[in-house]
């Protein structure tokens, strides 16, 4: 059992926990990820390791409440614990000093790239920063972000706060300002957002790292369920990432991929969202 | 050793084989429960008597752990059952588990001279029968560890190698840590073999009979990435590793559409049912997503566990793709006779060629090319050879691929120095050493894809190499 320490809530759907887990606080580098499973009969599930804290032997979790299992996980607070909790996986981010790099984030995936941008700072790099949501109250991280980046911007689709547009827009803005000399682009979002990131650095020669949301089972390199196309060949993201290079992945097929199980996580979904009301007029009761 | 069967050979052989109790196909094939019940006490009985008690009795020869089969058997016949079991613990720890799982044909039965010119005694029922009677009458006397000794030592993986390693280990003394990456111990006995054949009640309880040796259990914890294997040695201060961590990592054919919804491994197919228990799905969460026509491509236990559980899933039609003809089939015998008789439909001689989607990137089919048998090939079995446009379609919406694994590379990548084969096995002396002082390893790992036994028998070799390391250590030198 791990032991939810603190709980945070940083947007409506956007939750931070600190949970104890030693072995992993002790290990984690930035782009590792954990796979929880939250009680008996739960699905496992992939999530960033955001932070950690080595000497109260703690890692950060952020995560954005969008079906039955991460719903779930959202209602538990300080003092719950997760059934199991795995990892570090996955590769640790490479870091290197590019001299000026781009981070961009949309919606969750500012979480996953909060570590990363911490790393890439500390190697040295002018970090600019670009966080995207869909609107005001879903932009996450922001003052976090400005502690480790050169510049912060944000933008929301409904522009309900700072600029409008996409992370493209503002992304084309800084590759286009003369003299930015930005020489490697992160980007860690919903997968069109990759997609679009990658489709304009490519254009600009710009070498682009991604992060992959897969469906993941086991997150070890066991069951083949997380695998895609890179660069024409199959690849595990679990174990050969998850990051990859942006312009090598085959984002149209993954996407198709990835909607395998809709019709069944709503199922899920409805239920546990059942359960957590009927836990709650519990309570109030 | 008197003989005590009141039987002449020639009426002991008129006796004929004694067949186990089975649910019905029809039933069965649409339930999780076990298949078959097993013998009762008076089938037992009756198969006991069918040993001639050889006095050179070759049955022995075939059992990968080297079981007193004529001893075992002939107390059955004097029907003290626990007395037959725990002569069988002297050599295999999980007697429930083998007596089910085991390729008997290919092993002790093989060799068994009954089978000569009649039927082989069934000794793979026999031994279920014994161990899963002192189950039901809670007659289990745990062994009695005599000696504390201070060493400390790591199991990597908790599948028969590392289970089998871990117990032998605890009852020579030694304070034993087992370390498996799962949230589950059993390795593919846990998310591979389905409960249809192999009821998690029984892994569950061997699993407890062995941390009651006092062996520590750490589950979620993956060797390579929670902690190293040098990192085992110099900060937690194991004396010695062993390494029993499978051959977990699917691959595939290489045929186009693989990727399309609708396609899975063996392994993630099966892990989803079993580990995740997904055939109680919505009770519990995790998907798993079929549909009316199922295609399994491979012929060994791992494709007939995948299509059985397609079966039980629901499959209108679940095919069974073989690029060999059914004698060639690495499968045990029991499980290809029980696929039949449940309706599994075989497509021998028949080799995939590409997946086929449909509007919604579902798949919709698969092209496949006749087979035709030539000259043997390294493996001494007949190549197939395709047969000139022979290609047909055959209509479906899952592809399940079971054409084999290896191991999975973390602890490889993870740790210098250790000595790797090919298609990336762990490389091992007679005594399951490593290249590495102090590591040893076993099971698929170093085999590459084997049986449950002979994994049992890799983590029983490792277990005594490991005592006598550790003995060499403490020994001052000559
Ligand atoms: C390496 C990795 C790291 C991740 N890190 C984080 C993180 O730090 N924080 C966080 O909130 N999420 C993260 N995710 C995504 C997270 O795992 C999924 O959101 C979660 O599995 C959804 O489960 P659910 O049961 O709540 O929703 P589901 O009901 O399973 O899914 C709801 C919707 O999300 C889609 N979906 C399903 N799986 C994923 C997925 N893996 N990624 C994106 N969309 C998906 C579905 O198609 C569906 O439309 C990460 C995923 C990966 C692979
Ligand atoms: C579907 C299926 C059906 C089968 N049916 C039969 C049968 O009927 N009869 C038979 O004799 N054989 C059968 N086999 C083969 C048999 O199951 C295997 O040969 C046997 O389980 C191998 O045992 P093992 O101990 O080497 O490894 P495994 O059983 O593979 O166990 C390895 C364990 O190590 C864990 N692990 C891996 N990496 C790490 C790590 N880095 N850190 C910590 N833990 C790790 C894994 O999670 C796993 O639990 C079958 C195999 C499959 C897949
Ligand atoms: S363990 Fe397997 S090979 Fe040995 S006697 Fe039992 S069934 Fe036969
Ligand atoms: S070989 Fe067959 S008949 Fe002979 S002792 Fe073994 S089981 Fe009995
Ligand atoms: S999640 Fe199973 S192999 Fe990657």
């Amino acid at each position: 059992m791990f032991l939810i320490l603190r709980k945070k809530v940083l947007a409506p759907t956007v939750t931070q926990f600190d949970v104890k887990a030693p072995f992993i606080a002790r290990k984690r580098k930035a782009g590792n990820f954990v796979m929880i499973r939250v009680e008996e009969g739960g699905e496992r599930i992939p999530l960033t390791i955001a932070d950690s804290n080595p000497a109260e032997g703690s890692i950060t979790l952020i995560v954005q409440a969008i079906g039955g299992t991460t719903k779930l996980l959202t209602s538990k607070g300080a003092g719950d614990s997760l059934l199991d909790v795995v990892g570090p996986l996955g590769n640790p981010t490479p870091i290197e000093n590019h001299g000026v790099v781009a981070c961009v984030g949309g919606g969750v995936g500012t979480a996953e790239l909060f570590p990363i941008a911490q790393a890439l700072k500390a190697a040295g790099n002018v970090v600019h920063t670009i966080i995207g949501a869909r609107t005001r109250e879903l932009v996450i991280l922001e003052q976090e972000m400005a502690t480790c980046s050169d510049s912060v911007t944000v933008t929301t689709d409904d522009g309900s706060y700072a600029r409008k547009g996409f992370v493209t827009d503002a992304l084309k803005a800084l590759l286009d300002l003369p003299g930015s000399g930005v020489h490697a682009v992160y980007a860690i979002g919903p997968l069109p957002m990759m997609k679009a990131v990658s489709n304009l650095t490519r254009t600009y020669g710009i070498a682009t790292l991604v992060s992959l949301n897969t469906i993941m089972v086991d997150g070890t390199g066991m069951c083949g369920g997380c695998r895609l196309t890179v660069g024409g060949q199959m690849k595990f993201a679990c174990v050969d990432g998850p990051e990859f290079d942006g312009h090598a992945v085959d984002f149209d097929e993954l996407m198709k991929r990835n909607r395998t199980y809709v019709d069944m996580e709503k199922i899920t979904d409805e239920r546990h969202v059942c359960r957590l009301t009927a836990v709650r007029q519990e309570e109030i009761r | 050793m008197s003989a005590v069967n009141p039987l002449k050979p020639s009426q002991r052989m008129k006796i004929p084989r004694q067949e186990s109790i089975e649910q019905p196909a029809a039933e069965r094939s649409i339930n999780f429960l076990e298949v078959s019940f097993g013998f009762d006490e008076d089938r037992a009985v009756l198969e006991s008597q069918r040993c001639l008690e050889c006095k050179e009795p070759y049955c022995t020869d075939g059992c990968p752990v080297g079981i007193d089969i004529r001893g075992f058997v002939t107390l059955v016949l004097q029907k003290d059952y626990v007395g037959a079991v725990q002569k069988i613990r002297e050599a295999n720890y999980l007697p429930a588990i083998c007596g089910r799982v085991c390729p008997q044909e290919s092993q002790c039965e093989s060799l068994c001279v009954m089978g000569k010119k009649l039927t082989p005694v069934a000794i793979g029922k026999l031994e279920r029968f014994v161990a899963d009677y002192e189950m039901k009458h809670q007659l289990f006397t745990p062994p009695v560890v005599t000696e504390r000794r201070e060493e400390k030592i790591a199991v990597v993986g908790s599948g028969p190698s590392g289970l089998t390693c871990a117990a032998e280990l605890a009852k020579m003394g030694y304070r034993v840590t087992v370390f498996e990456a799962l949230h589950a111990v059993g390795g593919v006995l846990r998310y591979g073999i389905p409960e249809f054949r192999l009821p998690k009640e029984i892994l569950d309880l061997e699993t407890e009979r062995i941390k009651a040796l006092g062996v520590e259990v750490y589950t979620n914890f993956v060797i390579g990435r929670t902690a190293t294997i040098d990192e085992l040695f110099d900060e937690w201060g194991f004396k010695a590793i062993f390494l029993g961590t499978g051959a977990g990592t699917p691959t595939f054919m290489g045929m186009p559409g693989e990727n399309l919804s609708g396609v899975y491994s063996a392994n993630e197919f099966l892990t989803r049912v079993n580990l995740m228990g997904a055939y109680r799905f919505p009770e519990n969460d995790t998907p798993i997503k079929i549909g009316k026509a199922v295609g399994v491509i491979g012929g060994g236990n791992t494709a007939m566990d995948a299509v059985r559980t397609a079966r039980r899933l629901g499959a209108e039609r679940a095919y069974l793709i073989y690029r060999r003809s059914r004698e060639e089939m690495p499968a045990r015998e029991e499980e290809i006779h029980h696929a039949e008789q449940e309706g599994i439909e075989f497509l021998l001689l028949t080799n995939p060629l590409r997946i086929l989607a449909d509007e919604n990137n579902w798949v919709q089919g698969l092209e496949c090319q006749r087979m035709t048998l030539g000259e043997p090939d390294e493996s001494g079995r007949r190549r197939p050879v395709p047969i000139p446009g022979s290609e047909f379609t055959v209509e479906l919406q899952t592809v399940i691929e079971a054409i084999g694994q290896k191991p999975n590379p973390i602890i490889q990548a993870t740790t210098p120095g250790l000595a790797t084969g090919k298609r990336g096995t762990v490389v091992t002396d007679a005594q399951q050493a490593t290249s590495r002082p102090g590591i040893f390893a076993g099971g698929d790992l170093s085999r590459g894809g084997a049986t449950v036994i002979l994994a049992m028998r890799d983590g029983k070799v490792a277990a005594r190499a490991i005592a006598g390391y550790l003995q060499g250590l403490n020994s001052p030198p000559p």
